[in-house]
């Protein structure tokens, strides 16, 4: 690290904080850097991205030439709940995705014990390593297929409508990463963890279905245990008026209890930990 | 030809190390497909009749002979092996031995994909079972025999593509968002998302002029009996086409990269 991080064995926590901000300022201009040196690629990737958006879209056209409702949601409804699982799905994959990734590949060639050394939270610095660029552009295509939703549907929010959704759409992003975090130190284990972790991208989909088209077991297993259909549908029904704060609360709950099984966890793997090159 | 025989003993050899990986693609993958399939049920709660032509039970053996269809024919690593073979100077000694690198990749996908569906047969068949009640039979002997035979013909289109694809590689430094691309393109006119045939007639005219409904839609068609008479055997006939015309491409494009290919680090 740059000398200007001197390292004091015993931080109170303002200092930490400030060391950490220090630190996250010198990995966003890394990332800068990384991805400016690969230009044409950022751009492809963001093509690659748009054209999946896309393909979710217009499943949902298709679907509306066919129906006029799913279960009690209408077409612009659903076009903004794609947008705003997008915009969630983004954001995260900006800040955390490609990092919870790597952590396999750190543990397997032994880097992570250079990490360990350092004197910081070692978490941290694996969530944060890397900021994918890309992922706020996208982000943005995603906010304005919901604004344009929004004007089919005649929406106005508020102030404090967009906000609480801002919120919401946080707390969504944590509970994202904590889950996918928790299936990465899986590689503590199985050093094949890969298909996990690829597994919970898949369950990512589920995300843009609207919550009501499911029930029973699924609808239960998805909502308390894998929030999955809260993590989308909560902040878009605030946007249409049609908010539960039972639901709200249950969602920022689930991010505490997600983020702490998840911290748990990885403690727990750190103190297993045997790495990898002994 | 005994040559080929051990390539795919090897194949099964290497593949089966990643039964685990295959396990959870598999068991994952069929958490959006069961979303999918509510996601329908609901819709047609909601509607008298059939949608486009489809009853519920069509509509859901649609998607479970997707998921067949795709385990049994869909390229999962080769591309990235073909593409990462040609980027660290790895088939240079494909160019030294008396071995077909076609071939030899053509073996590996056989046995990759006999692999993948041995592993999936517990978790797909009881997924099957559990909708048991919504699942189809084939339109007649004739519509199995002729979708098992567009099966295989989808099995080497979408392994020739893929080579194809993978083969850019010689030019370009980057191929996986390409190799993305392709595969979105795939997913929405191929069939993955949603029976083709649910589309306006326009578009799907207009699909129906390219590679990708003979990727996964073509052979599912035919066995819920959407696709019969004159059309299935025109349609086969067009598959053939496909398959010749990129196996074709294939190798074209294989001796053009190979005149260009300059050996990084092999």
């Amino acid at each position: 690290m740059t000398p200007m991080l001197n390292p004091n064995p015993n931080p109170n926590f303002p200092e930490r904080l400030r060391r950490h901000a220090a630190i996250y300022l010198a990995l966003w201009r890394n990332s800068v850097v990384r991805e400016m040196s690969f230009k044409s690629n950022f751009l492809l990737w963001i093509v690659v991205e748009l054209l999946w958006f896309g393909l979710q879209l217009s499943f949902i056209g298709v679907i509306y030439l066919h129906t006029d409702h799913i279960a009690s949601w209408s077409k612009w409804q659903v076009v903004m709940l794609v947008g705003a699982s997008h915009f969630i799905q983004q954001i995260f994959q900006a800040f955390f995705l490609t990092n919870c990734v790597q952590l396999s590949e750190l543990i397997r060639t032994g880097r992570l014990d250079f990490m360990l050394l350092l004197p910081m939270n070692t978490r941290f610095l694996i969530s944060l390593r890397q900021v994918d660029l890309g992922g706020f552009v996208n982000a943005a295509s995603a906010l304005a297929v919901m604004g344009y939703a929004a004007r089919q549907l005649h929406l106005v929010p508020d102030a404090a409508q967009i906000a609480g959704f801002l919120m919401l759409c946080v707390a969504g992003i944590l509970i994202h990463y904590s889950l996918m975090f928790l299936l990465a130190s899986v590689a503590f284990w199985t050093v094949r963890a890969q298909g996990i972790v690829w597994g919970y991208y898949s369950l990512f989909n589920i995300a843009r279905n609207p919550d009501s088209a499911f029930q029973g077991f699924f609808r239960a297993f998805f909502t308390f245990a894998i929030p999955m259909l809260l993590v989308a549908n909560v902040p878009v029904k605030l946007l249409l008026n049609l908010g539960s704060p039972r639901e709200m609360l249950w969602l920022l709950g689930m991010v505490v209890v997600c983020f702490v099984i998840s911290e748990l966890f990885w403690r727990f793997s750190m103190r297993h930990y045997a790495s990898a090159s002994a | 030809m005994q040559k080929y025989w051990h390539v795919i003993k090897i194949g099964l050899a290497n593949t089966l190390v990643y039964r685990f990986n295959f396990f959870f693609r598999v068991a994952f993958s069929l958490i959006p497909l069961l979303a999918t399939i509510y996601l329908w049920r609901t819709i047609y709660r909601g509607q008298t009749g059939p949608v486009a032509g489809y009853s519920l039970a069509g509509m859901i053996s649609y998607y479970l002979m997707v998921t067949i269809v795709d385990t049994l024919t869909a390229v999962t690593e080769d591309d990235w092996q073909i593409a990462a073979d040609i980027k660290d100077g790895n088939i240079s000694q494909f160019l030294l031995k008396p071995i077909n690198y076609l071939a030899y990749r053509l073996c590996l996908f056989f046995s990759g994909r006999l692999i993948f569906t041995v592993v999936s047969l517990v978790p797909v068949a009881l997924f099957i079972f559990c909708w048991r009640r919504y699942f189809v039979g084939p339109d007649g002997g004739l519509a199995l025999g002729c979708f098992l035979l567009s099966t295989f013909l989808t099995g080497l289109l979408q392994f020739f593509m893929s080579f194809t694809m993978a083969l850019l590689a010689f030019w370009l430094l980057e191929v996986s968002t390409l190799i993305f691309m392709v595969f979105a393109l795939e997913y929405i006119a191929g069939g993955h998302l949603f029976p083709l045939n649910i589309l306006p007639p326009v578009l799907a005219r207009v699909l129906s002029y390219t590679p990708f409904p003979y990727q996964l839609y073509f052979p599912v068609g035919i066995y819920l009996g959407q696709v019969k008479g004159p059309a299935l055997w025109q349609g086969l006939l067009i598959q053939s086409g496909w398959v010749l015309f990129f196996f074709v491409l294939a190798r074209v494009v294989w001796r053009r990269g190979i005149r260009k290919y300059s050996a990084v680090g092999g």
